[in-house]
């Protein structure tokens, strides 16, 4: 009985995302397509630097552009609805409809214009980033029963460590040693008071935000821009090609082609997705996550392993929070992590608490981010403010429940007592 | 509550103020090369130490308060030009660390208190410098204009709340977010663009809709502040003395047994997100027709982020609510005048407040090593997760 109502529910969810799909296509139709006076060339460029050449340029009329990728998304949404009737999850016929959909969109937002496709791309993962490492501490602390609002400390705290240090010693790799101790430290602040004094860590995480956004910038201001030959010029990291990969079309540019904290970021995710599931330590995570009561029955002791792991938590932050210095820019300034700690809390809530569902998310921000940016300096039709809200409305949608059930680790924010009371 | 239970209620505050600006000292101290320049000899050391850190305070507390080089050559009273502008912010931040309050009293965590300010300039503004009215008529329309958008801006966390379970701490930092980008689109459009100007400035705001100034045109403290303290009596009447008021403090106890006790939390939810939405609205309203006269992009400067700290700094109730943001107005403008005085950045007023809201969310730390017992509990919320 039970099961039959799961999957009624399922099929009523499904329903309405067809439908959902279908009124976009319309729009896509009517708004890219048919609307627009006349039809203006767009040029996607594909090649950025030296990698093998399959097509260096595409060039499309934006109208026609637009009916033929709106018409491709009414094939991708005919096949999601056999699948849908079938029972099947909708999975790849559902991107291959939003990909046909974005293009139509770019083919309008872009219509006169020339878009550096491998730039675009490139970009994005750039400002992902951040977001990465911060969304992967916050599922670290969260999937550990500890809610993690610090991020935006722990990113600012790491930044400001190996801009510093990496200033002072002139050498970028001291500056990388040093930030992922400063989000560590942040996260001592964070589990000290939220696990033994059972502070609220919702409060707790907004307090320590901003105790970090004074002190460094404080300091910046004190410190940091008298002397700034001193305390501000770190040397950054330069850009590693690794032979054969970064020659790659598309890809290679994209992701092969990068500084050594962005390797470090991929050997981190994988490590993270794998062990979260299928190691000791991912098993105890998840465990004092989700029922802490359950888990000391075994002999586990709850605090100590949430303890731990909030400060391994401090430390992949940290570690993000270089990349804003040694990574890219080499100075410090006050609050230049400007809220990223806060999207990668969204990206994270939007990942559904996974870590390679976090990551896509991380990813899709920030190819939304550097669109922004780049459709801001083409023209377009779309005021580039209205752009910069897409990842708070779709987290708002998430946690609303439109899309999916989201939902948080069980015992995520609530302080364990020995014995447990819950 | 007679004045004892008072006195017992501050006894926490103050150690956490004292504290926090005993840490904020060491800061400022620490960080001045004129200081680490006499490490090596201890008394010399410590004797610069000591008059840094004094004469940071000391510019803090002119600029916050009374400052004798203004009184010089004028009448003694000009010397308090510095406490008028600490009331004029005061009174803004009182009415979003209400909004703050309000809703911890259901249970809530309300951080979008910014987001709802915004809103809240965005209605007082336009009405302000959009119609013609006669002068008392204008204000209260702009403030009702404020209210109302502001209302629906934080109602409609309540019913997300309510009718979804999304969470209120998440729905209001994303909106935040959304009311700042939105306020930023607004101010170009023509609508709201100044004439002969191209930079995201609005109109400003016709005299018959600014708020009465108090004393004269040289001191901008104005009618704002009674408002504020008005409203905060409001609050303690309906909390303490309402019907609605029981309810919500029910629901904020444990919301479970209020459920059963046959209290819709539905309604309390959106019923008390939208009171609080108001009160920031009316914050923005007061800040723009009040002081501001003009909408900018960062209208609401950190108001919004500062109520957090005022609502826990005032334990949640209206009285230390009305102190608390005296308290961190002062430091915000006293801080301005002690960065130009004496080179002091203003964020140290950052890692001061944090602290003592940091001091007062632990009290196990101040009683333990303190020593100090009978302190009244800090926990203004239990602390509850994500999915609660």
């Amino acid at each position: 009985m039970k099961n039959k109502q799961v999957v009624s529910a399922l099929a009523k969810k499904r329903t309405r995302n067809l439908v959902i799909m279908a009124v976009l296509n319309v729009v896509s139709f009517i708004l890219f397509a048919y609307l627009p006076g006349k039809s203006q060339n767009v040029t996607f460029n594909f090649v950025l630097g030296d990698e093998w050449v399959i097509i260096h340029s595409w060039i499309i009329g934006s109208k026609f552009g637009a009916y033929c990728f709106s018409g491709l998304a009414v094939v991708f949404l005919g096949v999601a609805f056999l699948r849908a009737r079938q029972g099947k999850k909708l999975g790849a016929s559902a991107l291959a409809y939003a990909l046909s959909i974005f293009i139509a969109f770019m083919c309008w937002a872009a219509a006169g214009a020339a878009i550096s496709v491998t730039g675009l791309l490139q970009g994005g993962l750039f400002l992902a980033i951040p977001l990465v490492f911060g969304s992967l501490s916050g599922l670290i602390c969260e999937r550990s029963g500890v809610i993690n609002i610090a991020i935006e400390g722990q990113l600012l705290a790491g930044a400001f460590a190996a801009g510093v240090v990496g200033s002072l010693t002139q050498n970028a790799w001291a500056g990388l040693l040093v930030a992922p101790l400063a989000g560590a430290l942040i996260s001592l602040l964070l589990a000290t008071f939220a696990i033994k004094y059972a502070v609220d860590q919702v409060i707790l995480g907004f307090v320590i935000n901003v105790l970090v956004i004074g002190l460094t910038s404080f300091a910046s201001q004190r410190v940091l821009t008298t002397d700034s030959a001193t305390w501000n010029s770190s040397p950054i990291f330069s850009t590693i090609q690794i032979p054969v990969l970064s020659k790659i079309p598309l890809i290679g540019p994209i992701f092969f082609s990068q500084t050594i904290i962005v390797y470090m970021l991929y050997v981190i995710v994988a490590v993270i997705q794998l062990s979260l599931f299928k190691s000791k330590w991912g098993l105890r995570m998840r465990a004092v996550g989700e029922l802490p009561v359950a888990a000391e029955s075994v002999g586990i002791d709850v605090n100590k392993v949430r303890f731990r792991n909030v400060l391994i938590a401090g430390l992949v932050a940290g570690l993000g929070g270089a990349f804003f210095t040694v990574g890219s820019s080499g100075a410090f300034s006050r609050q230049m992590t400007a809220g990223m700690g806060f999207i990668a809390l969204a990206a994270l809530i939007f990942g559904k608490w996974t870590p390679l569902g976090a990551v896509a998310a991380a990813l899709l921000f920030g190819f939304a981010d550097q669109l922004r940016t780049v459709l801001s300096i083409t023209g377009t039709p779309i005021p580039s403010e209205f752009m910069v809200m897409v990842p708070y409305i779709v987290t708002i949608i998430a946690v609303s429940g439109f899309v999916g059930k989201v939902r948080a680790p069980a015992s995520d924010g609530i302080p364990y007592k020995r014995g447990g009371s819950h | 509550m007679n004045v004892k239970s008072i006195a017992r209620k501050a006894i926490l505050p103050s150690i956490a103020f004292a504290l926090a600006l005993f840490v904020g000292g060491l800061v400022i101290g620490l960080t001045d090369s004129r200081v680490l320049s006499k490490i090596s000899s201890p008394i010399s050391f410590i004797k610069i130490f000591a008059s840094t850190v004094g004469n940071a305070y000391l510019a803090l507390f002119q600029g916050a308060i009374f400052d004798p080089n203004l009184a010089e050559g004028h009448s003694f009273l000009t010397g308090f030009y510095p406490l008028s502008q600490t009331v004029v912010n005061a009174a803004p931040l009182m009415l979003c660390g209400l909004s703050v309050a309000i809703a911890f009293k259901a249970g809530l965590f309300n951080i979008g208190a910014q987001g709802q300010f915004i809103l809240g300039a965005i209605g007082a503004s336009y009405v302000g410098f959009h119609f013609k009215l006669p002068i008392v008529v204008h204000i209260l329309i702009a403030i009702f204009a404020a209210i109302v958008l502001s209302a629906l801006w934080g109602g409609f966390v309540g019913l997300l709340k309510a009718k979804t379970g999304a969470h209120e701490v998440i729905v209001t930092i994303m909106l935040n977010y959304i009311a700042a980008n939105f306020l930023l689109w607004l101010l170009g459009t023509s609508a709201f663009l100044r004439p002969g100007r191209l930079d995201p400035l609005a109109p400003p705001i016709a005299e018959s809709a600014r708020l009465l100034r108090l004393f004269g045109q040289n001191y901008s403290v104005n009618v704002g502040i009674f408002i504020s303290v008005f409203v905060a009596f409001l609050f303690w009447l309906l909390i303490n003395r309402s019907t609605w008021g029981f309810k919500t403090r029910a629901v904020g106890a444990n919301s479970s047994a209020a459920k059963t006790a046959g209290i819709s939390v539905q309604k309390i939810t959106v019923g008390t997100m939208l009171i609080a939405g108001g009160l920031s609205g009316l914050a923005g309203a007061i800040h723009v027709l009040g002081f501001q006269y003009e909408l900018t992009a960062d209208v609401a400067g950190s108001f919004g982020f500062d109520a957090i700290t005022v609502a826990l700094l005032g334990r949640g109730g209206p009285v230390g609510v009305v102190l608390a943001s005296l308290l961190f107005a002062g430091l915000r403008v006293g801080g301005s005048t002690m960065q130009a005085n004496v080179q002091v950045p203003v964020e140290i007023v950052l890692v001061i407040q944090a602290l003592v809201v940091l001091f007062i969310a632990a009290p196990g730390l101040i009683t333990r090593y303190l020593k100090i017992k009978n302190l009244e509990s800090g926990q203004e919320m239990a602390s509850k997760g994500w999915n609660g």
